[in-house]
């Protein structure tokens, strides 16, 4: 249990997706010109990587690892499908996606219509595959660890989102040179706020 | 269709050349159409692994939009993206898996970043604006010169950070032992990650100096 919550605080602050490994950052720079809509497509993601890392941890311990297929037979024991993870990944991420739509729609009209156009648009967010990728590579022993991970790692995001979209909202009435406005100062500050997240490395856990 | 024979135009005509060079600067990927940012900017700490990634993101961009763009015709509008994923996931698996058997070392280094190009949004970008509706031809160089710009950024964000982070350029010592003597040291700050956004920042902070057309209104 003590596990489990280490991983879900570290992968919010101090394994940040955006600060930390810059994954998401093109959703990051286009939707966070407001601090609504950047709330909306930060849930969102937070919901489609609670539930597609533990499928894929599923996947990739009964399917995708080397001998992983030995609960089927035996004599699978010295396959490994590693090179597929992409694909499967990828494809899981996809179908995920429409079927989180779908639900979300028929039962939640509302919280659709302020998620409806960021879903589509998640299935090509970075941090959602990074999501995957890293909790293969980083091998977490459980289902419950992966879970804490996907749903750390899209809260961190939430976060990084919202508080940049707050500082643009602010920034607007500010004489920012001519060049670097809009995208330009964006980089400036995201770096900015990566230095001060940077103080979350000391935390031991 | 239309039975006139269109006369066939050179294989670099202007056009076809300005494709090229376009993403260089004026359409530059990462810095005005803010695509691929996610992959780029974590592999910039030294040159070696940019260049790496560099050439992986030119062979996927020019393959897949060559692919998309023969199939283009036969893609139902419904389906296209799943469509453009496996494609692209299919190159990615490639890449990697010849990354994984010539250069082992810097595979390890780029870690999850290869498997990322697959939602590298500039490929993605690519091929949904410009294969879905070009001739193979033009596609394919639309996407080599996209991954070149995108290329261009990296390897100046590595260029600058490795330089100034480590004293090296693809891992020969550039600054001088004397410096050190008295009293260099290598700023150590970029090394982390942080800084390759803001050195990004003053790319574009610079570039946008220069090509005033791109500055965006308030």
């Amino acid at each position: 249990m003590q596990e489990i919550f280490n991983i879900f605080i570290k992968s919010i602050f101090v394994d940040n997706m955006v600060f930390a490994y810059f994954l998401g950052m093109c959703s990051y720079l286009a939707v966070s010109k407001t601090v609504k809509t950047s709330v909306g497509l930060g849930i969102a993601v937070v919901f489609v990587l609670g539930i597609t890392v533990p499928v894929d941890y599923l996947l990739n311990e009964y399917i995708l690892k080397p001998g992983a297929m030995s609960w089927i037979d035996p004599g699978f024991k010295d396959l490994d499908l590693s090179f597929l993870s992409f694909i499967i990944f990828i494809a899981v991420i996809a179908s995920m996606v429409q079927l989180v739509e779908m639900v979300v729609e028929k039962f939640s009209p509302a919280l659709y219509n302020s998620l409806g156009i960021f879903l589509p648009l998640i299935a090509v967010n970075c941090a959602i595959l990074g999501g995957s990728l890293f909790m293969q590579q980083r091998e977490y022993q459980s289902l419950g660890q992966a879970t804490a991970f996907g749903l750390g790692s899209g809260i961190g995001w939430l976060l990084a989102i919202v508080a940049i979209a707050a500082i643009r909202e602010k920034i607007r009435y500010s004489n920012v040179p001519p060049a670097l406005r809009g995208i330009g100062i964006t980089f400036i500050i995201t770096g900015l706020m990566g230095i001060a997240f940077m103080s979350f490395l000391g935390i031991k856990l | 269709m239309s039975t006139e024979k269109k006369e066939k135009e050179p294989l670099f005509s202007p056009a076809n050349v300005k494709l090229l060079t376009k993403p260089l600067n004026l359409n530059n990927p990462i810095t005005v159409q803010v695509l691929g940012i996610c992959s780029a900017l974590a592999v910039t700490v030294k040159l070696k692994p940019a260049l790496v990634m560099t050439l992986a993101v030119i062979a996927v961009t020019g393959i897949s939009n060559l692919v998309i763009s023969l199939l283009r015709n036969g893609i139902p509008p419904r389906i296209r993206i799943i469509v453009q994923l496996v494609v692209i996931a299919t190159m990615v698996i490639l890449v990697d898996q010849i990354l994984k058997a010539f250069v082992y070392d810097v595979s390890k280094q780029l870690s999850v970043f290869v498997g990322l190009i697959i939602t590298n949004c500039i490929i993605m970008g690519r091929l949904e604006a410009f294969a879905m509706a070009n001739k193979p031809w033009p596609a394919l160089l639309d996407g080599i010169g996209n991954g070149l710009g995108y290329g261009l950024i990296l390897i100046t964000v590595a260029f600058f950070r490795e330089l100034f982070g480590s004293g090296t350029l693809f891992d020969y010592r550039i600054v001088p032992e004397a410096f050190y003597n008295f009293g260099y040291e290598n700023n150590g700050l970029m090394i982390l990650p942080p800084m390759a956004l803001i050195t990004v920042g003053v790319i574009i902070w610079v570039q946008r100096y220069y090509n005033r057309e791109l500055i965006e209104n308030k």
